[in-house]
């Protein structure tokens, strides 16, 4: 989960590192009496928002109203900003990039460091940037301090600088941090180390951990949120065949088969490991309410039982008011007695998925 | 890795799915010695006797290994508690757990020299032996292709498959869809290049991360035995996570199309479709 540049800002303030003034609003006209000039970012949990326009410098009262206004109004990457986030123009005498963020194939942490900052970070040559691991049982030592320091040419503000690597370490532990970005730190006229962006994004498996930022959460997609609230795993797409399946790798690769048929996936529904008929019946309604013409259930049980999950099927619809059309594929424990259920009601229950598939995108072609 | 000698206990039998799963590896032919449930221990469950603490379990029975099932915000405990009494083979199948507690056990596992497989995975098979987690008992037929996946239902799928057309499994390993596992691919290829039960290798990837691409390039220096890989989610959109919390495509990395172009390169046989698996082998 990303959290919003205010709250991220928050939380680096909370463990020591200088951020600039600023304030979260979400009616322009507050900016009117701010201190200028500004800068007028859109709040909202992607990366890019710079390229969408989602950011502004502005130096009259004005410019400032008519900015926010207009930043409040975009939709960047399928979100809404909830509010822009108005800011102190620093006075940069150099931008860096830092940033802590496990990396996968060691299983560790690293510290990431380059003399380059603000841009995107895709855009960084990989030999401009500086890679430290950092044990979780040993934390930033004093020589990574020297080293990173000396590598950005920080060493007049080493002893600051090290007091900031430290209290970026405890903020990505102690929060259950997947990635913790500074983009760009910014390195003032006058010598001070100030956080101008932040990416702080936290393990969503760690959020039970974390109350305090529970009731601050960027909004999500409403079915996506209602999926996760079932323990299910929902993803918008932009096509019209919404495929439900049991595990995320097996509802991938129904996903790619559906697209190497030449129909175009409009949901990515995982039930998980669940023959649960009420959650079967929940994801049926959550395709149905996205807009999915046709749906292609995948089930492949091996510990859940097909006529459990074919019971959710039938349930479903009777309660639903509209059903999309729907194509099945069944496999496993007890899959004779669920393709049986799902016939009587006239759905087309297959053993294979190929067939399965082309039965779904020859259905979409029809609906 | 284990046999029907293999003494193992099982973490959290008192639960439902400890329960479930424990008469179901029993059935297997699994040597279930112990079950192990802090506050509920002294009594027995389906005739297996539970402890309260796995240093118990352990001084009574011995363990070659342990399967975890408690619920994710008691897991690194467990697993700790299973690493510090000296298991050497901890099979997390918790679902959920947080990063850093995966990050804690697995480094700590290297402490002790203990291997990890997991978070969040179906576990271990060997057909006709053992089996240490979740895989369905009906699948499996004892032969010497060996299964390494990211993923539960998509490797059952795969499995079926060969076994219907008459591959039988020598081990199938489940390594879990999380972004921090104890067991990587490259680990797993390089213990079926040295088992001689093994003579050719399924390997089932995902969208994310970079296991598949280290894979590959182990697969290039190392490997003398033949593999077939598949890579779900070729479709999946960037950014978006996909079901499993380590299937995502970020910062331009982690698509199937780098994954299958490494492999490929690498000199496996890449299968587009699960169903095609069993006609590359």
């Amino acid at each position: 989960m990303m959290l919003l540049e205010d709250k991220g800002k928050e939380l680096l303030r909370e463990y020591g590192i200088e951020v600039p003034r600023g304030r979260r609003c979400t009616d322009p006209e507050e900016l009117r009496s701010a201190d200028l000039p500004l800068v007028i970012k859109a709040l909202v949990p992607v990366g890019g928002r710079g390229k969408a326009g989602g950011v502004s410098k502005v130096s009259t009262p004005d410019e400032a109203v008519r900015e926010a206004t207009r930043i409040l109004s975009l939709e960047i990457s399928g979100y809404r900003p909830q509010g822009v986030l108005a800011e102190e123009v620093l006075p940069v005498d150099r931008e860096i990039y830092l940033c802590i963020v496990i990396d996968r194939s060691l299983g560790i942490p690293v510290l990431l460091a380059g003399g380059v900052g603000g841009m995107d970070v895709e855009s960084i040559p990989p030999d401009a940037m500086g890679r430290w691991p950092i044990h979780p049982f040993l934390g930033v030592g004093e020589h990574v301090v020297r080293e990173a320091s000396r590598s950005l040419s920080l060493r007049r503000v080493e002893a600051q600088f090290g007091k900031m690597l430290r209290g970026l370490w405890d903020l990505f532990t102690r929060m259950d941090c997947e990635l913790v970005e500074v983009n760009p730190l910014v390195l003032t006229t006058d010598e001070r180390l100030v956080a101008a962006d932040s990416k702080v994004v936290v393990n969503d498996d760690s959020l039970y951990r974390h109350p305090e930022i529970g009731s601050d959460l960027p909004v999500m997609d409403e079915l996506e949120a209602e999926a996760r609230g079932e323990r299910m795993s929902f993803v918008r797409l932009s096509g019209d065949i919404g495929v439900i399946a049991n595990g995320a790798g097996l509802t991938m690769a129904t996903l790619d088969e559906v697209a190497s048929q030449g129909g175009t996936a409009g949901g990515f529904l995982d039930l998980g490991g669940t023959d649960d008929p009420r959650r079967v019946r929940k994801a049926f309604e959550l395709m149905a309410r996205s807009g999915a013409r046709v749906v292609l259930l995948n089930i492949f049980g091996g510990i859940t039982r097909c006529d459990t999950v074919a019971q959710g099927v039938l349930e479903a619809m009777d309660s639903l008011v509209s059903v999309p059309v729907t194509v099945a594929r069944i496999r496993g424990v007890n899959e004779e007695l669920a393709r049986g259920m799902l016939e009587s009601r006239g759905i087309r229950a297959h053993l294979d998925l190929s067939s399965a598939v082309s039965d779904a995108v020859s259905w979409r072609q029809k609906a | 890795m284990i046999d029907g000698r293999s003494r193992v206990i099982i973490q959290g039998i008192t639960g439902h799915q400890g329960r479930f799963h424990s008469q179901a590896m029993r059935a297997f032919g699994t040597r279930v010695v112990a079950g192990v449930t802090p506050g509920n221990g002294g009594g027995e469950v389906d005739g297996v006797p539970v402890y309260e603490s796995v240093r118990d379990a352990v001084s009574s029975h011995g363990a070659d290994a342990s399967v975890v099932f408690v619920p994710a915000p008691s897991a690194k405990d467990s697993a700790l508690e299973a690493l510090e009494a000296g298991v050497p083979l901890v099979v997390i199948v918790t679902e959920g757990m947080p990063v850093h507690d995966a990050m804690t056990v697995i480094q700590f596992s290297r402490v002790v020299g203990a291997r990890v497989v997991g978070p969040n995975c179906p576990g271990i098979t060997v057909p006709g032996r053992a089996k240490l987690g979740i895989m369905p008992n009906g699948i499996f037929r004892e032969g010497s292709t060996a299964v390494v996946s990211r993923s539960g239902t998509l490797t059952y799928e795969v499995v079926s498959s060969l076994t219907e057309a008459g591959i039988g499994q020598s081990i199938c390993l489940g390594i879990g869809g999380d972004p921090v596992v104890g067991t990587s691919f490259v680990d797993a290829l390089r213990m079926f290049e040295a088992d001689e039960r093994t003579s050719e290798i399924v390997l089932i990837g995902e969208i994310g991360g970079t296991a598949e691409e280290e894979a590959a390039e182990f697969i290039k220096n190392r490997m003398s035995k033949p593999v077939v890989a598949y890579i779900a989610g070729r479709t999946a959109p960037p950014g978006r996570k996909m079901g499993h919390a380590g299937a995502i495509i970020s910062q331009g990395r982690g698509s199937a199309k780098s994954k299958s172009k490494a492999l490929n390169d690498a000199g496996a046989r890449v299968a587009d479709r699960p169903s095609e698996i069993v006609r590359l082998l």
